[in-house]
């Protein structure tokens, strides 16, 4: 994928950040000064200041000379680092990967390959974070690029756009002064010496010539700023990922060593876990034996959990399909998929027991742990008549039915899951019959009722509808039976057993 | 020494009500009954209470006897689930059709449904289950129930209170169980009144086979729409009303 970095220059990050705080301030040239040899040297300028001559380096007590009326104030080392990181951590929405510019301490950089279109356009994108910056207070300049050190490049020095397209970062860079290249002063006085005003009255220079009168770092930046190196930025925020070691002495082979390393893992995962508030939802365990073979177990819980004993018990399910052979000499437990956990309420608020029961919520995991997830079934009303599909399958533990279970037509306790062929006597058509053989048994139908007719969902299946009849026969057996198809002469109908009452 | 003999039936008497209360019999606490709906068969239990801290069993062998057995379950767990918790329903094969339990005023949505392949997952998952203090009922579908997997059954019933019920489909080593009762609940004819179409309420002959420290009795039950109801005077079939009398009814 084309990278893509985008840098943002606060202009007067510490002027722009006192305004911020003191709106009154507004009226009054300031300047932030800090006590270098014995003196105090300024360090940062509001725009008014600047405006009468003041600029950073001076000392404060010229500058008052200068400015009647100068507000000096302290400065802190530090300060720019800390709004900076404060800033990154906010422009996180606009990129995963937020970078402190840490040559001049006033910028941000952003990797925002891949994230541009989300707004739109890079155009869109830039629009929406210098607007978004100005609304805070921040004066800024921003610029996108191929490489960061040419975003950086023009986003300080740029005069003609901060669109650079694809591939053309070095184009943009040739007019502009080799300040724009992050060069320390002594290198810059010494270019400036030799009247090289713009990059481009250097960069095909052999390289030769350049490091003997420039130095290493001189080339270094260039090929940032050109993309031939390679520029690691380094992100304000690295996701953690929740992920245990145990490297063991001694290679283990015995179940009880395998317990106590992953009591021991769990001990320290599920301590950071609780800290952030967060619960495993499913959990890897790989163990590295010493013949270079790797034995993994996995394993599921059914809500966010950070209970050791709990998780322990789910693993202890697992520790049969760990074959250590010669030994485990490292143990690795992830926990690729972790949630929010739902702090659970004090004991006497909870004294109603139900399906979030706690303790259901562990007996679940085990024997989704043991068995399968696959085998437990909860079942919710759907709004169809056909019988098999009146049920429908809950997807999780706390779903909730939409609609009413039905009471006002009869449904056998006992469904056969598929209905099962008779052979029917039947005086009338369109009556219930006089007897039925089913699995070569004689039943003498004594009362009966019905029929329910239930056409078939025609939309999913082709078929003939369902007439259903409540039988019950001379040895109080009750059945669910039903005709499949209308009676006729020419047409196919067949008789079938459905169900048992209770 | 008539002065002894009466300090000995004390004791004995105390421990007799101690080994009641260690097999899962609660004794009648402060005048309130646990009562489970099922009217005079209660008395047939020690003490004259449902013992919730047991297993019971329940032969099946027929379907039709399963779906009797099905439903009379399902109007005990209407008792046993009113506090809100749930029940774990094990099985390898289970025809149970969750719509039908809110017939018997249990909602289908509140039985977690576990349907395993084999026997010995069924055995593991009932135990588990019974562990579960979380739980008010469990019922598992057995084809056989070993006396040493019973008693672990039980062992697990007296620790957390859960209430188990086993469906047996086998009924020929009956006899080798721990299990706290043995049920047999077998269809009878319904009773409707004379001349309307259609069948009654599900009528049931429910037999008491075996109570530990109880009198095992045969009673005559139905469902009354909201709850059990004990038939006195069961009519003979012969008394029903024919088919052939009614065939001259309209249906539908």
């Amino acid at each position: 994928m084309q990278r893509r970095f985008v840098s943002i220059w606060f202009r007067q990050l510490l002027a722009d950040w006192q305004l911020i705080r003191r709106p009154e301030l507004a009226e009054v040239p300031f300047v932030f000064a800090a006590p270098d040899h014995g003196r105090m040297i300024i360090t940062a300028v509001s725009p008014l200041a600047a405006g009468s001559g003041v600029e950073p380096g001076m000392r404060a007590a010229d500058a008052k000379a200068i400015c009647p009326g100068l507000e000096v104030l302290d400065d802190k080392p530090g300060r720019p680092r800390n709004l900076l990181r404060g800033l990154g951590e906010w422009c996180v929405r606009y990129s995963p990967i937020v970078a402190i510019d840490e040559f001049g301490m006033d910028g941000l950089l952003l990797d925002v390959s891949g994230c541009t279109h989300l707004w739109g356009g890079e155009r869109e994108y830039l629009k929406e974070i210098v607007s978004r910056l100005k609304g805070k207070g921040y004066t800024v300049r921003v610029a996108i690029a191929d490489t960061p050190g040419a975003a950086w490049a023009v986003s300080r020095f740029g005069k003609v756009t901060p669109l650079i397209p694809v591939g053309g970062h070095t184009e943009a860079l040739l007019g502009l002064a080799p300040e724009a290249l992050r060069l320390d002063e002594p290198v810059l006085a010494r270019l400036r010496k030799l009247g090289f005003y713009q990059i481009k009255s250097f960069v095909a220079m052999p390289r030769s010539v350049l490091r003997r009168r420039f130095g290493e770092d001189f080339l270094f930046r260039l090929a940032q700023a050109l993309g031939t190196e390679d520029e690691v930025l380094i992100p304000l925020q690295v996701p953690v990922p929740f992920q245990e070691r145990l490297p063991c002495l001694e290679p283990i082979k015995t179940r009880t060593g395998i317990e106590i390393a992953i009591n021991k893992m769990l001990e320290s995962l599920c301590k950071r876990m609780q800290a952030e508030g967060k619960g495993l939802r499913s959990g890897v365990l790989t163990g590295y034996r010493i013949d270079g073979k790797v034995v993994r177990v996995a394993i599921g819980t059914s809500g966010a959990s950070h209970s050791v004993s709990h998780l322990f018990k789910l693993f202890q399910l697992k520790i049969d399909q760990i074959r250590p052979a010669l030994g485990i000499e490292l143990f690795v437990l992830d926990a690729p998929k972790v949630d929010d956990v739902e702090v659970p309420q004090e004991e006497m608020w909870t004294a109603k027991p139900g399906l979030d029961d706690q303790s259901v919520i562990r007996l679940l995991d085990r024997v989704a742990g043991k068995v399968g997830a696959d085998v437990i079934h909860r079942y919710l009303p759907a709004k169809r008549y056909w019988p098999e599909r009146s049920v429908s399958q809950a997807v999780c533990v706390t779903e909730k039915r939409l609609t009413e279970w039905r009471l006002e037509k009869p449904r056998p306790t006992e469904l056969l899951k598929r209905p099962d062929p008779i052979e029917v006597m039947a005086l009338i058509p369109d009556h219930p019959p006089k007897f039925f053989i089913y699995k070569g048994v004689r039943h003498q139908v004594i009362r009966a009722d019905g029929p329910e007719r239930i056409e078939r969902e025609w939309w999913l299946d082709a078929g003939e509808h369902r007439d259903y009849y409540q039988v019950e026969d001379d040895q109080g057996g009750r059945y669910w039976l039903f005709r499949s198809g209308h009676y006729g002469g020419d047409q196919k109908y067949q008789w079938f057993i459905h169900g048992f009452f209770a | 020494m008539k002065w002894i003999m009466e300090d000995k039936k004390e004791i004995f008497l105390k421990l007799q009500q101690d080994i009641l209360v260690w097999q899962g019999f609660k004794p009648q606490a402060g005048g309130k009954a646990e009562c489970v709906g099922l009217g005079e068969i209660e008395q047939a239990f020690p003490g004259g209470t449902f013992p919730k801290r047991a297993i019971h069993e329940f032969i099946t062998v027929l379907p039709e006897h399963s779906a009797a057995s099905d439903g009379f379950i399902a109007g005990l767990l209407a008792v046993l689930m009113q506090e809100g918790a749930a029940c774990v329903w094990v099985s390898t094969a289970r025809r149970l059709f969750p719509a039908s339990l809110s017939l018997f005023n249990v909602e289908p949505e509140r039985i977690i449904f576990m349907d395993v392949k084999t026997e010995k997952e069924v055995l593991w998952i009932t135990e588990e289950a019974l562990k579960c203090e979380g739980l008010s009922a469990v019922v598992a579908e057995l084809n056989n129930l070993s006396l040493i997997e019973s008693r672990r059954l039980q062992l697990a019933v007296e620790e957390s209170g859960v209430t188990g019920f086993i469906l047996r489909k086998d009924a020929s080593k009956a006899a080798s169980t721990v299990a706290t009762a043995r049920w047999k609940i077998s269809p009878l004819l319904t009773n409707v009144e004379s001349g309307l179409p259609g069948l009654g309420f599900p009528r049931w002959q429910v037999e008491l086979l075996k109570v530990r420290n109880g009198n095992p009795g045969s009673w005559v039950l139905e469902w009354a729409g909201e709850r059990f109801e004990q038939v006195e005077n069961v009519r003979k079939v012969a008394e029903v009303a024919a088919w052939s009398e009614q065939e001259d009814r309209q249906i539908g």
